[in-house]
C-alpha cells in the first residue's frame, strides 16, 4: 500500500509538468488546427536559462528567494519571446500551406533549438539545485517533498488562472472565439494574428514554468529533456482530447498517473516478465487503447473532421 | 500520365549513368562516399513506401520506422549466432517484408476511424513500442538481445554469391559496397516501378481519393477500410524489404537506429521532395542523406579555415545546418521542391487557371 501511495504522489507530480506543457499543446491545436512539434525544446530552454540565470544571480550574492523567483521569470519571459518569434517566422507564413508544411517547419524548429542548446549549453547533464533545503514529509508511509508539494500547489494555481483568463477576458473570449471559427471572429473585430501571438506567448509562458518544475523535481536539465517530455505532454493532450482545456490538464495528470503506477505494478502484474523500463510502452499502450475507444480523447467533443 | 517504358524507366543514358555512378563516386570522393549512396538507396526505399501511406493516401504516419525495424530484425535474428540460425536471403527477406506487412494491417486495424493528427500520435507511440520492445527483449528471455544489438549477421548472398565480399571479374575489381549498390539499385527501382504503376491504377486514385475527401470517396464506392488498410500494409511490406537489406548490409542492429528522430526524418524526404511524386520523393531521400553527410565533412574543416579553429562542435552544427535547411525549404517550397503535377495545380491557381477553369464550368453549364 505504501507503494501505491508513493506511486500516485509520484504521479501527480510527474502529472502536473505534463498537464501544464500539454496546456501549450492544447491551445496552440485548438486555435490553429496544428502540432507544435517544437513545444517540447521551448520547455528544454525555459529549464536552460533557468539554471543559467539561477546561476549568476546566486554568485552576485542575491538573495535566494529572490534569485530563484527573478530566474524564473527570466525563463518565463526567454521563453514567451522564443514562443512569438517561432509562431512569426515557423508558422505564420504557411498559415494557408498544406496541414504538413508547417509540422516540417516545427521539427526544424525543435532541431535547430536542440543543437543551438547543445552548442552553448554541452552535451553534459547540468545539476540544478535549488538554493533551499528540501525537506521531506512522510504521509502515510509515502515521502513527498517540499519542491513536490510545490509543484502540486503552483500548477493547480496557474491552470485555475489560464481558465479565468480564457473565460473571464477579453483577451479569452477573442481566442475562444478564433477557436470557434476564425472567420467569423475576423469580421466581429478580432484581431487574429495578435490573439494567435498570445497563444503562442501564453503556452511557452506555462512551458517555461514546467521546465523550471521539472528540473528542480529531478534536480538535472540536459539539452535532451524537451524531447520525450514534449512528446508525452502531446500524449497527454490528445489522452484528454486535443483542443480542449480541461482535457489537457485531465489528461497530463492521468498519464502521470498511469505511468508512475504502470511503473510501480508491471513487474508484479506480468510476474517479473516484464520490468518497469516499460514505463513509456505503458503510456502508448493506454493512449492507444483510449483513442480506438474513443477517437475525439476523453473530454473531446464529438470533432467534425479535421483532416 | 501513361507510363513509356521505353523513355521514362529505361532511359539509356540515365541507365549508363546509374550503373557507373558507385565508380565515379568511388574514384572522385572516395569509398566512403559509396556506402552513404548505399544508404541513400535504401532510404529512397523507405521513403517510397511512407510516400503510399503519406503522399498518396494521405494518413499522417509518424512510426513509419517501425517497419524498417520489423524487418531489419527479423532479418538479424533468422541470419545471424544470435539463434543459430542461417536461413538464406530469398527466404528471410520476403519473410521479413510479409512480418512487416502484417505489423502495418496490425496498426491499420485499429486506427482506421482515427483522421489527422490523431492518427499521426497513435502510429507514433506503435513506432515508439515497437522500439522499446526491441530494447528491452533480452530479459527474462533474451530474444533481441536489449540495447547491445545484434551483431555478426550474415551478409547478404543469394546461392554462393555473397554481396559481402569482393569479387573480380574480368579484371575489374568491385568491392561489397558497388555490389550492396547494385542489388539496392535493383530494388529501388522496383519499388519506383511499383509506386509509378500504383500511382495511376485504380488503387491508387482510390488513394488519392480518400486524401481529398473520405467521406466524397466512400460515397463514390470505394470501399475505405479495405483500401486505408492495403496502404498501410503495402507502405509497411517497402519498409519491411528495406529493413532486411539494411540488417545484411550493416551486418548489425540495434534498437537505436529506429528511434522515432528516424521516422521523422523519413517523413521530412517525402514532404521536402514534394508529396505524392515519385521524383521528389527520391530527390528528396538524395538531399537529405547527402547534405548531412556534406556537412559533417564540411563543417570541421570550413571552420578550420575561417577561423584558424574548430569554434563549434561539427556534429551539432550539421543538424542545426539541417534544421534551418528544413524550415527555409518549406517557407520557400510548401508543397515541397518537387511537387506533383496535380498539386503544383492547386498551389499556383494564378488568375489565369482560375478565369479558365471557371470559363470551363460555364461551358458545361451552358
Amino acid at each position: 500500500m505504501e507503494i501505491f501511495f508513493q506511486q500516485i504522489i509520484n504521479g501527480l507530480v510527474q502529472g502536473s509538468v505534463y498537464a501544464l506543457v500539454a496546456l501549450g499543446y492544447t491551445m496552440v491545436y485548438g486555435i490553429l488546427g496544428l502540432i507544435n512539434f517544437a513545444h517540447g525544446e521551448v520547455v528544454m530552454i525555459g529549464a536552460m536559462v533557468a539554471l543559467a540565470a539561477l546561476q549568476a544571480l546566486l554568485a552576485a550574492a542575491i538573495a535566494p528567494v529572490l534569485a530563484v523567483l527573478l530566474s524564473l521569470m527570466a525563463a518565463v519571459a526567454v521563453c514567451m519571446a522564443l514562443g512569438y518569434g517561432i509562431e512569426r517566422i515557423a508558422y505564420r507564413p504557411l498559415r494557408n500551406a498544406p496541414r504538413l508544411a508547417p509540422l516540417i517547419t516545427a521539427i526544424g524548429v525543435s532541431i535547430v533549438l536542440q543543437n543551438l542548446a547543445m552548442m552553448i549549453w554541452g552535451r553534459e547533464y547540468h545539476s540544478f539545485t535549488l538554493p533551499f533545503t528540501n525537506d521531506s514529509h512522510h504521509l502515510g508511509g509515502a515521502v513527498m517533498n517540499d519542491v513536490q508539494i510545490v509543484i502540486v500547489i503552483v500548477a493547480l494555481l496557474i491552470m485555475a488562472g489560464l481558465m479565468w483568463l480564457v473565460h473571464h477576458t477579453r483577451t479569452g473570449r477573442a481566442m475562444r472565439a478564433v477557436a470557434e471559427n476564425p472567420a467569423a471572429a475576423t469580421l466581429m473585430g478580432v484581431d487574429i494574428n495578435r490573439v494567435i501571438s498570445v497563444t503562442f506567448m501564453l503556452g511557452s509562458a506555462l512551458a517555461a514554468i514546467a521546465g523550471f518544475m521539472v528540473s528542480a523535481n529531478y534536480g538535472i536539465v540536459h539539452y535532451y529533456m524537451g524531447f520525450m517530455l514534449g512528446l508525452k505532454a502531446f500524449t497527454a493532450a490528445v489522452l484528454g482530447g486535443i483542443g480542449n482545456l480541461r482535457g489537457a490538464m485531465v489528461g497530463g495528470v492521468l498519464l502521470g498517473l498511469i505511468e508512475s503506477l504502470g511503473a510501480g505494478y508491471i513487474g508484479d502484474l506480468t510476474g517479473g516478465f516484464l520490468g518497469s523500463h516499460y514505463q513509456d510502452v505503458f503510456a502508448f499502450f493506454v493512449l492507444i487503447a483510449v483513442l480506438v475507444f474513443r477517437p475525439s480523447g476523453l473530454l473531446g467533443e464529438k470533432l467534425a473532421e479535421r483532416a | 500520365m501513361k507510363i513509356n517504358l521505353n523513355s521514362k524507366l529505361f532511359n539509356a543514358p540515365i541507365a549508363i549513368a546509374l550503373l557507373a555512378l558507385p565508380f565515379i563516386i568511388d574514384a572522385l570522393f572516395g569509398h566512403g562516399w559509396v556506402r552513404i549512396a548505399d544508404f541513400a538507396l535504401l532510404y529512397i526505399m523507405l521513403a517510397l513506401g511512407l510516400n503510399i501511406v503519406v503522399g498518396y493516401a494521405g494518413l499522417l504516419d509518424l512510426g513509419y520506422i517501425a517497419f524498417f525495424a520489423v524487418g531489419a530484425y527479423t532479418y538479424a535474428l533468422l541470419g545471424s549466432p544470435q539463434f543459430g540460425l542461417h536461413w538464406p536471403m530469398y527466404v528471410v527477406l520476403p519473410l521479413g517484408a510479409l512480418i512487416a506487412c502484417g505489423f502495418g494491417v496490425l496498426l491499420g486495424a485499429p486506427t482506421l476511424k482515427l483522421r489527422g493528427d490523431y492518427l499521426a500520435i497513435v502510429t507514433l507511440g506503435f513506432g515508439e513500442i515497437i522500439r522499446i520492445f526491441l530494447n528491452n527483449l533480452n530479459a527474462p528471455v533474451n530474444i533481441t538481445n536489449g540495447p547491445q544489438g545484434i551483431s555478426a549477421i550474415d551478409p547478404l548472398q543469394v546461392g554462393g554469391f555473397s554481396f559481402g565480399g569482393s569479387h573480380e571479374w574480368m579484371g575489374l575489381r568491385v568491392d561489397d559496397v558497388h555490389l550492396h549498390y547494385y542489388l539496392f539499385l535493383g530494388f529501388t527501382l522496383l519499388v519506383i516501378f511499383i509506386s509509378r504503376r500504383l500511382e495511376d491504377s485504380r488503387i491508387g486514385r482510390a488513394w488519392v481519393a480518400i486524401r481529398e475527401d473520405e467521406v466524397a470517396a466512400s460515397a463514390m464506392g470505394i470501399n475505405t477500410r479495405n483500401i486505408k488498410l492495403l496502404a498501410f500494409a503495402m507502405g509497411a511490406t517497402f519498409g519491411g524489404i528495406s529493413g532486411g537489406l539494411f540488417a545484411g548490409f550493416q551486418g548489425f542492429v540495434s534498437p537505436e537506429s529506429f528511434s522515432l528522430m528516424e521516422s521523422i526524418m523519413v517523413l521530412c524526404m517525402v514532404v521536402l521532395g514534394g508529396m505524392g511524386n515519385v521524383g521528389g520523393v527520391v530527390l528528396g531521400g538524395v538531399l537529405l542523406v547527402a547534405l548531412p553527410e556534406l556537412f559533417r565533412h564540411a563543417a570541421g574543416p570550413v571552420q578550420q579555415a575561417l577561423l584558424g579553429k574548430v569554434v563549434v562542435d561539427p556534429e551539432s552544427l550539421r543538424m542545426l545546418m539541417f534544421g534551418l535547411a528544413l524550415i527555409l525549404v518549406m517557407l520557400w517550397r510548401p508543397a515541397g521542391l518537387w511537387p506533383s503535377t496535380q498539386r503544383r495545380r492547386e498551389f499556383n491557381a494564378d488568375d489565369s487557371v482560375l478565369q479558365q477553369e471557371q470559363e470551363t464550368v460555364y461551358d458545361a453549364s451552358k
